[in-house]
């Protein structure tokens, strides 16, 4: 496998991402409980190593799509806050207009191609986006993430098959963190090696430790390679947890509060790469404190522009049924 | 004892086909299991065993002849003994007797008696032999007509590219894509494994970055496994998306009853697709409209659902053969002007209202007869225009009754133009079952041109 470094510089950036997507999504816990943001709201908070280590490695042009749990996928691809937050709470200058919400924004600029709210379909939609790569021959990879809830879906090995046969360029990405809404993955697969399941479609796989953004990057690094290669698709298993419940509804039965807390403590993204700032590169309290201001900066005003914009004309009702 | 060898079907739908090549000649000896000859449709090629023991007499039609009607005698054969499939070949034999010096409607009553198809074909085949005597000068089936729409907006746009399941070195499971492969090549004409949710996904995601594919479901039966990714995917990703996400696909491939193929692969989707925002859907009748229909579908910008017909492929219409071609999406065709009533209709339920048409000329009955074509976004101008002149309206569709596309029309005719009603709107639909196989079981579950007729007389308050 290649030498695989990132800098200082590098490292501060993940930091940022990884922070600003924390920081957000805890910003529109707060607006769901005053009402602001309606309806399904899936939190990524815990799991934002995978999305900023996969994209820091992807190159200009490659696409990813995802599922419901979308808003740090959005912020990790350069979306604007804003216009995340301005969808979230329902107003015409969000992604969507207002159209969409939570599950359903899409950038054709970043290249993003959605938050799909039917677990598993955007499997084989990624598999399609690559598929166009190839046709196109733009060299392009679609990165494409579900669960391991979503693993169980039939459509899923389908796409496998597919993509397999016609060696399309896409680095599925699964990320287990472990509960599907409520059910534990021991209670819902048979088998626990998520990064296996392409083996019947001979799609290579390799489990990660999805807590740390840059084991995350090296290894997205070297499926992504693979795929450009024309090798076809390959299977990242990124382990994983979610803080958060499964949606703002959730009824926290299943799991315990030692169970949540003891990963927070022990296997946080975002912590342990602090840590090694602060030893290996020798960043400052102070410098850290500059960050979170300026990342809670970045979220109030993503806040006060969604909250200050206004709700779509009723009259966007009717557009877009039809593309012209 | 001498035994006739007669034309084989080779599917429920096939009406005729051509002798491609002969394996015996006058004297040879033939057993059980021996290929005898070739027998070729536009759909399929068939190697035809002898299931009898003996020596070939005559061989009655030349290799090369075309246009062999089924159960039609090919060859005779001088078998021993009186077995008892000799004894089943008497009888047929016998009804076939006076096939030596018949007229043609003769021909037609014995073929209704032998054939395995249900009388709808020989509906059809009437049609088409009236279709032949206003014969204009370019005839195309509806069959070639879909395989040049497809092959002319190929020729124009790259990113256009067909796929679905035996579309390639099959050449199509119903022959639509014949020659395809040929001209464009496996990297656009796409062999699909056997998953209609699968690929109907990747389809959808290729549409999403810009491509534009016509994808074929073998019928639309296959496409419930689909569903998802119609309705839920490529019908709502546009307007989630704040129209920045559209999705300029084709779902393509027969839909409604075939022949003799029971529940599950005889049934009409066209009130379910038509009721989903975002969906377009066309169900063409005649070889024209399916052309011109087809190329405007593959240049939308947004998902249509296009409905054909197995029965109606092998039809032959007058086409116009231009390659410009390009019938709008959502407009309505008067096919002919009346003023007693008005009949509304769409795909092969335009093959039973002509011919319901002809018997009610005989009762001196003017109808009015529109071809809806396309079913999303409906032509009420044209609906109501209609019904405002002739006061009755009558609707015909193969599909279900319950939700159809008949019931919502009758709706708003009531809504739009209540007071110019002289008569309720009646539905003329299939019957509310599951298709059933047996073939008089079939015959009264489908739409008829007599239950039509009777429908219209009702509207009109006749006996």
């Amino acid at each position: 496998m290649k030498k695989f470094s990132m800098s200082k510089k590098e490292l501060l950036q993940l930091y940022h991402k990884m922070l600003l997507i924390r920081r957000f999504e805890e910003k529109a816990g707060q607006l769901y409980g005053m009402g602001h943001i309606g309806g399904f709201c899936h939190l990524y908070i815990g799991q934002e190593a995978v999305v900023v280590g996969i994209d820091s490695i992807k190159k200009n042009g490659d696409q990813n799509i995802t599922s419901y749990r979308d808003h740090g996928h959005m912020l990790a691809c350069g979306m604007d806050p804003k216009m995340v937050m301005a969808e979230l709470t329902g107003r015409f200058t969000g992604y969507s207009k207002g159209k969409g919400g939570s599950m359903h924004m899409f950038s054709k600029s970043e290249g993003f191609f959605g938050g799909h709210g039917i677990v598993g379909a955007q499997v084989p939609i990624g598999a399609g986006i690559a598929f166009a790569n190839k046709y196109k021959k733009n060299n392009y990879v679609c990165f494409t993430y579900f669960g391991e809830g979503a693993a169980n879906q039939g459509q899923v090995y389908e796409a496998f098959n597919m993509a397999s046969l016609w060696k399309l360029p896409v680095v599925f990405v699964i990320e287990n963190n472990q509960y599907a809404m409520g059910t534990s993955m021991v209670r819902a697969s048979s088998t626990e090696e998520m990064f296996a399941r392409g083996q019947a479609f001979n799609i290579p796989g390799k489990a990660v430790n999805g807590m740390n953004v840059l084991e995350v990057a090296k290894e997205a690094s070297y499926a992504a390679d693979h795929c450009r290669s024309g090798k076809g698709p390959f299977i990242l298993e990124m382990k994983t947890y979610r803080y958060r419940g499964h949606s703002m509804s959730d009824p926290a039965k299943y799991r315990t509060r030692e169970e949540v807390q003891k990963i927070r403590e022990e296997k946080d993204p975002i912590d342990s790469l602090r840590s090694l700032l602060i030893e290996k590169h020798k960043i400052l309290e102070k410098e850290f404190k500059a960050k979170d201001a300026e990342i809670k900066a970045i979220v109030t005003e993503a806040s006060d522009f969604a909250l200050e914009s206004p709700e779509p004309d009723i009259e966007e009702l009717w557009t877009d049924v039809y593309a012209n | 004892m001498k035994t006739e060898i007669l034309m084989p079907s080779l599917s429920p739908t096939m009406e005729e086909g051509s002798l491609a090549k002969w394996y015996v000649k006058p004297g040879d000896k033939v057993k059980p299991g021996d290929i005898i000859a070739d027998i070729e449709t536009d759909k399929a090629l068939m190697e035809y065993e002898s299931i009898e023991e003996g020596t070939i007499v005559d061989l009655v039609v030349r290799e090369g002849t075309e246009n062999i009607k089924v159960n039609s005698l090919i060859a005779i054969i001088e078998t021993e003994g009186s077995s008892e499939i000799n004894e089943k070949r008497d009888v047929s034999i016998k009804q076939r007797e006076p096939s030596t010096k018949i007229d043609s409607e003769e021909t037609l009553r014995i073929e209704e008696k032998v054939s395995s198809v249900p009388s709808i074909i020989n509906e059809a085949e009437k049609f088409d032999q009236e279709a032949n005597e206003n014969q204009s000068i370019n005839e195309l089936t509806v069959r070639e007509a879909i395989n040049s729409a497809i092959a002319e907006e190929m020729r124009l746009d790259d990113d256009v590219l067909l796929i679905g399941e035996e579309v390639g070195e099959y050449q199509g499971a119903y022959k639509i894509s014949q020659g395809l492969l040929e001209e464009f090549g496996p990297q656009r004409i796409i062999d699909t494994p056997i998953t209609e949710h699968g690929f109907t996904g990747l389809a959808v995601g290729a549409a999403f970055t810009g491509i534009r594919p016509v994808v074929e479901f073998m019928t639309f039966n296959f496409a419930m496994q689909a569903l998802d990714q119609i309705v839920n995917s490529a019908a709502k990703t546009n307007y989630m998306s704040g129209g920045q996400i559209n999705c300029p696909i084709v779902f393509r491939g027969p839909n409604g009853a075939a022949a003799r193929v029971a529940a599950q692969h005889s049934q009409d989707f066209a009130s379910l697709y038509a009721s989903i925002p975002g969906l377009k859907v066309i169900q063409p009748f005649s070889a024209e409209d399916a052309k011109g229909l087809l190329k405007s579908a593959i240049r939308e910008n947004n998902p249509v659902i296009f409905l054909e017909n197995e029965i109606l492929y092998g039809k032959s219409f007058p086409v116009n053969i231009n390659s410009e071609l390009v019938i709008q999406i959502g407009k309505a065709k008067t096919v002919s002007t009346g003023k007693d009533v008005t009949i509304i209709s769409y795909g092969i339920g335009m093959m039973h209202t002509l011919e319901a048409d002809k018997k009610l000329r005989e009762l001196g009955i003017s109808a009015e007869i529109i071809d809806l074509r396309t079913l999303r976004p409906l032509d009420f101008d044209t609906i109501i225009d209609s019904v405002k002149k002739t006061n009755r309206c009558v609707t015909v569709e193969e599909s279900f009754p319950v939700c159809s596309i008949g019931s919502y029309i009758g709706a708003q005719i009531m809504i739009r133009a209540f007071d110019y009603l002289d008569a309720p709107v009646l539905n003329c639909t299939g019957k509310d079952v599951p298709m059933p196989y047996a073939e008089n079981l079939e015959k009264a579950a489908l739409i008829t041109p007599d239950e039509i007729v009777f429908s219209v007389k009702q509207v009109l308050y006749k006996d």
